[in-house]
């Protein structure tokens, strides 16, 4: 039985080469008003996986999936106007949003994938806002499927998925069974730029709305953010003239 | 706003009927969407090269397939054809941002959408369509359009290319000048004249495959601007071609180059809006960056001046630009407001060429910033497809046919 439907979930982030991002005047967070966001660059690259397999005919349908405001309706259309076939959007806003972390996010993916029997379900490794690395794994071990992390190589054979992994000591690669969790790490692939006939093809693709409590998900974080500080100011360095010098100065100040 | 409209139907004209004027401080979806997708890839993939093809002359080849292949190479095509299937206000922004990373790039798309594709569509034959327009939409090949002649530019009535027909052929011959992807298309829309005696309604339009016998290119022209395309001369000397390939009908020529050039304006517009913006944000960038007596040089009024006039120039060059495209789209009369929108767009070009050029000092002068080439290549958008001072002629000429009792 080839797989039915792939669910890419998708996160909305703080676009990384905004000139300067401020941290709140009362330490609880980032200041995201007027910060131009976008789709998260590992979660294009998931799209992009999950539009060429089914290109390749290895699934049937892509659901593009994301939590959060109004806002990520365009994150959705994106995805959509990239070649899924739907789109969901879980509505979070407010006080919840700002407490959203991988947790409930991967709660309601879990659920969402359950749900609408998802085959797979593909990610980006991680938000280049938070940096969490967190919620593919989450979604993965509440689920209890398979997962393959770091993807930068995917193949789909029969039931099961190869998966060949970035890992520190090189490259992995593994075998897991469907129905499982992927994350797509850089390497994975290039995204494409959404062609316009396709762009106009989006406007008439569904993108469905619900509630976490119409999934059953319970919102509350376990986690409680205590400060958020700017990372201390780079300080000019120190020329030295020789090697000498240089490992004296590294003695004296202990780094060696 | 309300004074435009008030002014509209003080003058008759129909402004409230297009799309509503006051719905463009957001562009619908769709188009915004698509202008993104445009700007994401001139910023990644164009950007990063336009120094190299102006400085070698390189004609952006994977380029302009990667933009076929995107839709961008024929916006207005309807997709049963290979197009893209939207609309001109679309093409407009499409162009715009295009050109906002290569203005040289910008050019090609413009002239293979408006000036090539853009005539077959309206006057060709059905199997001309998929014949002359189809291959053309992919990025694989694009066309060219050679209307000036050596002995004539802005006085394209006086077409001295002849055609006679022979059999069950037509033989062209003359020159062709100016003609830009010359040495890069696989095919034109030219215009000759098939009966000397009608004068500018003796000029029909052919669709003739390149290369052809008979039909040679002269040498590559060396440009001030728009280096990456290639300007040349077009000889036919007893260039044979089949019946079949006159497009529209005899003695039709003139007005199909007129009504071309009428939405290529837009087009032409739009890429002089690119090429502009690129110049304010370089000049904008610049003034954060660049200290002098202490503070950044933005901090001085001389140069927020020179800033604000830019921006203004674009910004209302733009807005006039769009509002001839959704007249267009609107299958509305748009000559007056094409011609408008491309005078003002090509000399907000010009303008901020020379101010980005200024606020940058020495390196504006220097090729290791873009400003240069912004500067060099405005300065075509104020000739082509119809000099500025035909523009004020087409602006005149309508406004006084608006006052006519």
């Amino acid at each position: 039985m080839s797989p039915a439907s792939v669910f890419v979930c998708l996160s909305l982030t703080l676009l990384s080469d905004y000139p300067v991002i401020r941290v709140k005047p009362d330490h609880s967070g980032v200041v995201t008003d007027g910060v131009k966001h976008s789709m998260n660059p590992f979660c294009e690259i998931a799209v992009e996986e999950a539009v060429k397999l089914k290109e390749k005919k290895f699934i049937k349908e892509v659901v593009a999936v994301s939590c959060g405001p109004t806002q990520v309706t365009e994150t959705i259309r994106t995805a959509l106007a990239m070649g899924c076939d739907r789109g969901i959007h879980v509505e979070v806003s407010g006080k919840d949003y700002e407490a959203m972390g991988p947790l409930q996010i991967a709660k309601i993916f879990a659920a969402l994938a359950k749900k609408e029997e998802a085959s797979l379900v593909i990610l980006g490794k991680q938000a280049i806002d938070d940096d969490c690395n967190q919620t593919g794994q989450m979604t993965a071990a509440l689920l209890d499927w398979p997962q393959g992390t770091f993807a930068s190589e995917v193949t789909i054979d029969g039931e099961k998925v190869k998966v060949v992994r970035e890992i520190d000591g090189g490259l992995e690669t593994i075998k897991i069974s469907m129905p499982a969790v992927l994350t797509a790490d850089l390497r994975l692939n290039t995204p494409r730029y959404a062609t316009l006939p396709n762009i106009m093809k989006a406007k008439k693709k569904k993108i469905a709305n619900m509630k976490p409590a119409d999934l059953g998900v319970d919102m509350v974080s376990r986690v409680e953010v205590l400060r958020v500080d700017e990372p201390p100011t780079r300080l000019a360095g120190v020329k030295v003239e020789t090697v000498d010098d240089l490992v004296a100065k590294l003695k004296a100040n202990g780094t060696i | 706003m309300a004074a435009l409209f008030k002014a509209g139907k003080a003058l008759g004209l129909c402004v409230s009927g297009c799309r509503s004027l006051s719905s463009l401080a957001e562009l619908p979806e769709m188009h915004q969407m698509m202008r993104q997708t445009c700007r994401d890839y001139a910023d990644r993939e164009l950007g990063p090269i336009a120094g190299k093809l102006d400085k070698e002359h390189l004609f952006p080849a994977q380029q302009v397939r990667e933009l076929g292949a995107m839709g961008v190479m024929a916006v207005e095509v309807p997709e049963a054809l290979g197009g893209a299937g939207m609309d001109y206000l679309a093409y407009s922004l499409a162009v715009e941002e295009i050109s906002r990373g290569c203005g040289s790039t910008g050019c090609v798309v413009s002239v293979n959408n408006s000036l090539y594709i853009g005539p077959i569509l309206k006057f060709g034959t059905q199997k001309q369509k998929e014949q002359w327009i189809t291959p053309f939409t992919t990025g694989e090949k694009v066309g060219c359009f050679a209307l000036s002649e050596p002995g004539n530019g802005s006085d394209a009535g006086a077409a001295s290319t002849l055609a006679r027909q022979e059999g069950e052929e037509w033989v062209l011959n003359g020159t062709k000048a100016w003609i830009t992807n010359s040495w890069d298309a696989s095919a034109t829309v030219i215009f000759a004249t098939t009966d000397k005696s009608l004068k500018h309604k003796g000029i029909s339009a052919f669709l003739v495959p390149m290369p052809h016998p008979g039909l040679s290119l002269g040498k590559k022209e060396d440009k001030l601007g728009i280096r990456a395309t290639s300007t040349a001369n077009l000889i036919l000397e007893d260039c044979k071609i089949p019946l079949g390939n006159m497009l529209g009908s005899r003695g039709s020529g003139f007005k199909i180059a007129m009504q071309t050039l009428d939405s290529g304006r837009i087009g032409i517009a739009s890429q002089a809006l690119g090429i502009a913006q690129a110049a304010l944000d370089c000049a904008a960038d610049y003034a954060h960056k660049r200290t002098a007596f202490g503070a950044p040089i933005g901090k001085l009024q001389a140069v927020q001046f020179k800033l604000a006039d830019m921006a203004v120039a674009v910004e209302s060059a733009r807005l006039l630009t769009w509002k001839a495209a959704m007249l267009k789209d609107a299958k509305k009369p748009f000559t007056k407001e094409a011609a408008m929108a491309k005078l003002a767009a090509s000399e907000a070009a010009t303008f901020c060429g020379h101010q980005s050029i200024q606020v940058l000092g020495g390196m504006g002068y220097v090729t290791d910033m873009p400003a240069e080439r912004h500067y060099r290549d405005a300065r075509i958008t104020e000739i082509y497809e119809g000099t500025s001072e035909i523009q004020r002629l087409v602006i005149a000429g309508q406004l006084l046919k608006e006052y006519a009792s």
